[in-house]
């Protein structure tokens, strides 16, 4: 047999080669082929089998054979009660976690009564103001039972405390709530941009939540470290691998700084993964994220204890990756984006519905979305061995390559100082804007290609249903949040906002201040409202 | 005859934090030989009218996808007739059903683009419709 470089230059040359450009879709090129010369490192350093150190295996002994990953699809729309319906249906119907996605005023802190919040409320998820509204949003739904992920961020504090006090209610103790916010405050300024105060308070608050998670709701996730919306925002595979692993090390740091021990809030430290359409890529990034988290927890930061060590992810299908055109195509690009992610190793799934690029998704279609994964789980067979790719020439030689690539990057960021002051420079913003133009200037040049937008294209689309939100919910919302607000008790809420200041002032944990102002109907916007006043406002310098 | 290098102003509405169409717009609006300023996120009306003024700025270009482009287009429109520069125009672009196109159309809003649109026909669509102030 011929070595590689002989194959190259002989059987390889006098075949013939389509006029392409043979890269991902984040322009890294490939091979025409990989073989055991590509291979680097050894099986027990670089790979080991599952569920033992590195874990690019997988994190778990046993993977899928022992547990399927959660199916957990992102629901939320309108009022509360709109939005507690659309649960119980997908609870119905074999979804075993709930995924919450709140409207943008909520998001960015602003009661659904603040002039900001005119347009927007219920628009792009649920509106929560209140105590009450969070008391509507679970109602009926047992929080021992079934695990709840929040999509928040900048409020996430309030909406915590807003969650375990429901919790209370139901009469079910704080340690055993489980669930995770997303309380990803970096990745907001580089990517997702729905913040209050700059960077530096924002990163305190944040690991107050993972000092109080650790000691009072130890089920909880605190943060769940979100490379998601820096994928969105129109990064390569492995800027999202970077950024993301470099805003994990910089939540570890400062706990560790604040005193805490890392092996007694690393376990509970979660990941959130974008799973773009191109399929080779995407497994490779998820191996190559499993085995950084685990180099750097071990090396860097000396965990002990395994569990430390093992990246345990949330995965979404791209919601970039959907068109609006031939929208139905739609269905087989999250079907195979899910399928990348399972064949990655992630805990927990969703996937998109066909019509998210045109308005929220309506019944039908976050049905058919959900039954893809269980199409993949129960008739693909794909779960029945663990990590199928591992081995393969071309998929370890990517993994290596992305590691490579990203911890580039990681080292760059350290000799600027670390995350915070590389996002107060505007230098991953920057990348991840070269990258989203460099990417839509090849769409348009027709080098990287979507069907049915740049090529296939038809004139006509099929009409599909869309959900429309009723314009009519703001109204009532407002009203509601208004009426709430006058019979409250004044006083208690003056005193809550007072202690809450104090905190902001000093160096105590702002959560049982917020917890208490919860109790005693504080809404989101008030207490986003005392960030603000003491922490200051970030504004967007809008870098292009 | 030598054209005044036009102004645009290219501006995301709302609380809506989406901004890499925007950027892409602003960069390729750039590449086209337009002077571009980019307002940020998180901007309201107000705020929108105000720079469009003080930039003296012949187009406004606005990106949502939070779906309050019903509320927020025609805001800005009216505020601009309201500083004097109802002749700036404005397009905009994001994720917004044909209806309600039709009807910002009619708002006054020149242009809609909607996701797919190439950055080339937006950059053709503004030296073909935008002509400089007076």
């Amino acid at each position: 047999m011929s070595s590689k470089r002989e194959w190259l230059e002989t059987t390889y040359k006098q075949a013939s080669e389509r006029p392409v450009r043979f890269s991902t879709i984040s322009d890294m090129e490939l091979a025409a082929l990989y073989t055991p010369d590509d291979a680097q490192g050894g099986y027990d350093e670089t790979l080991a089998n599952p569920g033992e150190y590195p874990y690019t295996r997988g994190v778990y002994g046993s993977m899928y054979r022992g547990r399927l990953w959660t199916m957990r699809q992102f629901a939320g729309f309108g009022l509360a009660e709109d939005t507690n319906a659309r649960f119980h249906y997908l609870l119905s119907q074999g979804q075993d976690g709930l995924s919450t996605a709140f409207d943008m005023p909520t998001l960015m802190g602003y009661d659904a009564d603040h002039e900001r919040a005119q347009g927007e409320v219920g628009r792009e998820g649920v509106s929560v103001s209140s105590l009450q509204d969070m008391v509507r949003l679970f109602d009926k739904i047992p929080l021992d039972r079934v695990t709840t992920s929040m999509t928040v961020n900048c409020s996430a504090s309030v909406l915590l405390a807003m969650y375990l006090i429901v919790a209370e209610r139901q009469g079910i103790p704080w340690d055993r709530v489980g669930g995770t916010i997303q309380n990803d405050m970096l990745k907001e300024f580089i990517a997702q941009k729905e913040w209050i105060c700059p960077p530096r308070p924002s990163l305190r608050i944040v690991t107050d939540m993972i000092e109080f998670c650790a000691r009072k709701a130890p089920r909880w996730h605190a943060v769940s470290i979100s490379g998601y919306h820096i994928r969105e925002a129109g990064s390569t595979a492995v800027q999202e691998l970077a950024f993301t692993i470099a805003d994990g090390l910089c939540y570890v740091e400062e706990a560790v700084r604040r005193g805490l021990a890392v092996d007694d809030f690393a376990p509970r430290l979660s990941f959130f993964w974008n799973i773009h359409n191109d399929f080779l890529e995407e497994v490779a990034k998820l191996r190559a994220a499993r085995r950084m988290w685990a180099r750097i927890m071990k090396e860097r930061f000396g965990a002990k204890n395994p569990r430390s060590m093992m990246l345990r992810t949330h995965a979404q299908t791209a919601g970039a990756s959907l068109t609006a055109q031939q929208p139905v195509n739609n269905v087989v690009r999250v079907a195979l984006q899910a399928m990348a992610g399972v064949l990655g190793g992630v805990q927990s799934l969703h996937t998109n519905s066909m019509d998210e690029t045109l308005a929220l998704p309506t019944e039908q279609a976050v049905t058919v979305a959900l039954r893809t994964q269980q199409i993949i789980a129960e008739e693909t067979g794909i779960t029945n061995t663990i990590d199928p790719f591992g081995g393969s020439y071309a998929i370890e030689a990517l993994t290596d390559r992305i590691e490579h690539d990203a911890m580039e990057y990681i080292r760059r960021l350290d000799e600027m100082g670390g995350m915070v002051q590389a996002i107060e420079t505007g230098y991953p913003q920057r990348e991840i804007a070269e990258a989203a133009f460099h990417y839509q200037r090849q769409l348009e040049k027709g080098i990287k290609t979507i069907v049915g937008v740049n090529k296939y294209s038809v004139p006509e689309e099929l009409p599909i249903d869309t959900l429309k939100i009723d314009p009519a919910i703001e109204e009532r919302q407002v009203q509601r949040v208004r009426k709430m607000k006058r019979e409250r008790n004044s006083l208690a809420v003056r005193e809550a906002l007072a202690r809450v200041s104090e905190a902001c002032r000093s160096n105590e944990n702002l959560m049982e201040p917020i917890l208490e102002a919860v109790r005693r109907e504080v809404t989101v916007g008030e207490i986003s409202e005392v960030f603000r006043t003491e922490f200051g406002v970030y504004r967007d310098p809008g870098w292009i | 005859m030598a054209d005044k290098r036009l102004r645009i102003l290219v501006a995301k509405p709302g609380l809506d934090g989406h901004d890499r169409g925007a950027k892409i717009i602003a960069r390729a609006l750039r590449d086209g030989g337009f002077e571009v300023v980019y307002t940020g996120l998180h901007q309201t009306p107000e705020m929108i009218a105000e720079a469009a003024v003080q930039e003296d700025v012949d187009a406004v270009g606005l990106s949502i996808l939070s779906g309050a482009h019903m509320t927020l287009f025609p805001e800005v429109i009216k505020l601009l007739k309201q500083r004097g520069a109802g002749d700036v125009a404005v397009f905009g672009g994001g994720i917004i059903p044909d209806d309600d196109a039709t009807r910002l159309r009619e708002l006054g809003v020149r242009e809609i683009f909607t996701p797919g649109a190439s950055t080339e026909d937006i950059v053709k669509w503004v030296h073909e419709n935008v002509q400089a102030r007076q």
